[in-house]
């Protein structure tokens, strides 16, 4: 290889790599007035607690399943991480919840998804603590419960595997974010038409914007999925994954 | 015989993850060729001025207890979130990994 080549490579590797400053994709602190900020937060209340009890009981009945716990939060954490640009122009995250809900179910999410919420809005002054319910609500909430959903309804139609995964994910993922644009309209209904007009605005915002993200995010997913099943297969047994019922 | 067919399903996965990976490759980078002129902000900070269209007299009533000092911190914490992530993904894959091959040498 010609030091040119070398060259070459290595300044293409550098362009590619130039980091981008963008901040991103939670509804931002301070930015629900309080009542509507207050009111997400309760509603999130009995998912989390119903999580943390599934999650105990999940840890107790079969130690194991630990590691496997910690890696479907993990999940989440890298892909909430990711900002990644979509065709809108704007950049935005996917949420990795998708791959914990199936394994582990909606409500063990939750709980998942709020660390790593947490995490962000504390050190990131990404998305936000008054919007924490918001938040917590679109992603740990209504998220996990569609990918969850998703995925037994196939499983049921006995679908493919893999389909099964790609869809629960990514529709976890855009639902996600269907969620945020309905919260944002509920709160900023427009002068003239209302929530719908809002409702279209933010939508154009920020569903648009996730629609490759979500495909991303289930090929990400169906990735990962592949590769715990190929090893971990008695655990997903022990978690009911594979099977039709809920 | 057997090994073979265990072989080739193994060889068709490994493709098959090359594939998808690809696919993941172009659906990230297809918007920076697609949409050139754009500066890839975030969605939070166009709802911000959306925000500010609707209801321009709104004020946020609360401001972030700590802020990242500049971009590239910003970019630290998030790269330190993706890695501690990353991490922790590849340990435990190694791990089921490795005690599945214990389990058949024994």
């Amino acid at each position: 290889m010609t030091k040119r080549l070398q060259l070459a490579i290595g300044i293409m590797f550098m362009t590619i790599l130039i980091p981008k400053t963008a901040s991103a994709m939670h509804i931002m602190e301070g930015f629900l007035p309080p009542v509507w900020a207050f009111s997400w937060g309760v509603l999130c209340i009995p998912f989390i607690v119903m999580g943390l009890f599934s999650i105990n009981k999940t840890v107790r009945g079969n130690p194991r399943l630990k590691i496997l716990l910690a890696m479907a939060g993990a999940f989440a954490f890298v892909l909430s991480a990711l900002k990644i640009p979509s065709v809108t122009g704007s950049s935005s995250h996917p949420t990795g919840v998708g791959l914990g809900a199936i394994f582990f179910g909606p409500a063990a999410m939750s709980v998942l998804g709020l660390i790593v919420l947490l995490f962000q809005s504390l050190l990131l002054a990404h998305g936000g603590l008054t919007t924490l319910g918001a938040n917590v609500f679109s992603m740990a909430v209504v998220g996990p419960l569609v990918a969850f959903a998703t995925y037994k309804l196939i499983k049921r139609a006995k679908g493919p595997q893999w389909l099964a995964v790609f869809l629960a994910a990514a529709l976890g993922d855009l639902i996600t974010y269907v969620v945020t644009a309905i919260q944002l309209a509920l709160a900023f209904p427009a002068a003239v038409g209302g929530f719908g007009a809002s409702l279209a605005k933010f939508m154009g915002i920020f569903a648009v914007t996730q629609i490759p993200l979500a495909v991303s995010e289930g090929i990400l997913t169906v990735l990962i999925f592949k590769a715990i099943s190929a090893h971990a297969r008695e655990e997903l047994k022990s978690l009911k994954v594979f099977s039709k019922e809920l | 015989m057997q090994d073979d067919v265990k072989k080739n399903s193994k060889k068709r996965s490994i493709y098959i993850n090359l594939l998808l990976i690809l696919t993941v490759i172009v659906l990230v980078a297809m918007p920076l060729y697609l949409a050139r002129n754009a500066e890839f902000s975030g969605t939070d900070s166009q709802a911000e001025e959306a925000i500010g269209e609707i209801a321009a007299g709104y004020k946020p009533w609360f401001f972030p207890i700590f802020e990242p000092p500049s971009g590239e911190v910003e970019s630290l914490l998030f790269a330190l979130q993706a890695a501690a992530g990353a991490g922790i993904i590849g340990y435990g894959l190694g791990y089921l990994r490795g005690r599945k091959k214990g389990n058949t040498e024994n």
